[in-house]
């Protein structure tokens, strides 16, 4: 639903873009082509490594590791399968309430939320290759500390 | 040689894949469902980003795009950048290129890691999903916490940047569009 608005915007604007002028709208094409050559490789190692450490684990064990029990040790587990892996939000969250109902614990979980959609290991090449490694390390680092605080609310609020 | 180079991961995690069909068949299956679900999701989110992208390098002057998310653009930057943040699809490595494709045009530092900090948690698709999975009380949650937090780390890492390291970045985004 949400790519439709996309593909209508860019279809739209592209067509608008094409009236106005044919060359220019050739230019923003070419430009278009190269800079998603420039990250395709990438894109693919990494898709293809997530899918086999994916595969790795089963939601039988991921769910033994992280239950409710495990306290801080299980929320540090939960952290760092969060940035390890790297899925998108609607396989995720469904897999997330999985989890919860095979004896996960919502502070894990909420650790395990956090950091898949702020960390991102297998994406630091990538992240590197556009921001340096200072920045990529600090924003990473941040984000896998705060992942706790955000943890530790959840295990508050939400029981 | 080059192109070798260029797509080393990608094939060695192809070797890896090919291991895991003779050592565990169903493990293999599994991981190329979930690549499959992948490849299709990127082969479908980025095609119009980066159509669009191309054409706000044509089409938008920079001194316009300096004077609503540029340096000195205040409050109404940074929730610019939040909102186009917040309304985005796809994964965070999506982002990369875009935040280059903005910085060409003048966007303030700060105002690129505020989008980078509310694509990775605020996407209102995601949000949705949340909501449907977890619950209303911790989607709020977090998305109560997760605003703050995305202005800490933009702060905090704004504030650590040297110039030279800050223009260093801005170099090498223009070498990447």
């Amino acid at each position: 639903m949400h790519n439709k608005i996309f593909y209508s915007l860019a279809i739209i604007l592209l067509t608008v873009s094409f009236y106005k002028d044919k060359t220019k709208t050739k230019k923003s094409l070419v430009k278009a082509w190269k800079s998603f050559e420039n990250i395709l490789p990438q894109m693919l190692g990494m898709i293809t490594s997530i899918g086999i450490i994916i595969a790795l684990f089963s939601p039988d064990t991921i769910s033994k590791i992280i239950g409710s029990s495990s306290g801080w040790l299980g929320v540090f587990i939960a952290a760092i399968i969060g940035s390890i892996t790297l899925i998108p939000a609607f396989v995720a969250f469904p897999m997330a309430a999985i989890l919860l109902q095979n004896g996960a614990g919502y502070m894990q979980i909420s650790a395990f939320a956090s950091t898949l959609t702020m960390v991102g290991i297998l994406t630091l090449p990538l992240e590197i290759k556009f921001f340096g490694k200072k920045f990529t390390i600090m924003r990473n680092c941040l984000a896998f500390i705060l992942s706790f605080f955000v943890a530790f609310v959840i295990g508050k609020v939400v029981s | 040689m080059k192109i070798v180079k260029k797509y080393l991961i990608f094939i060695i995690a192809l070797i890896v894949l090919v291991l895991m069909f003779i050592l565990n068949k169903s493990m293999a299956l599994n991981a190329l469902g979930t690549i499959k679900i992948s490849i299709r999701e990127m082969l479908l989110i980025l095609p119009p980003v980066f159509v669009l992208l191309g054409l706000l390098d044509v089409w938008v002057p920079r001194d316009t795009m300096v004077k609503f998310m540029g340096e000195g653009s205040g409050l109404l930057g940074a929730f610019i950048a939040f909102i186009i943040g917040s309304s985005a699809a796809g994964p965070l490595y999506v982002v990369f290129p875009i935040a280059a494709a903005f910085m060409n045009k003048g966007t303030s530092f700060i105002n690129i890691l505020i989008l980078i900090g509310a694509w990775s948690t605020t996407k209102i698709p995601m949000l949705l999903f949340e909501y449907g999975s977890l619950g209303p009380k911790f989607m709020l949650t977090r998305l109560s916490l997760n605003i703050p937090i995305i202005l800490v780390i933009a702060f905090t890492i704004n504030k650590a940047m040297k110039k030279n390291e800050i223009d260093t970045i801005y170099e090498t985004a223009k070498n990447a569009n």
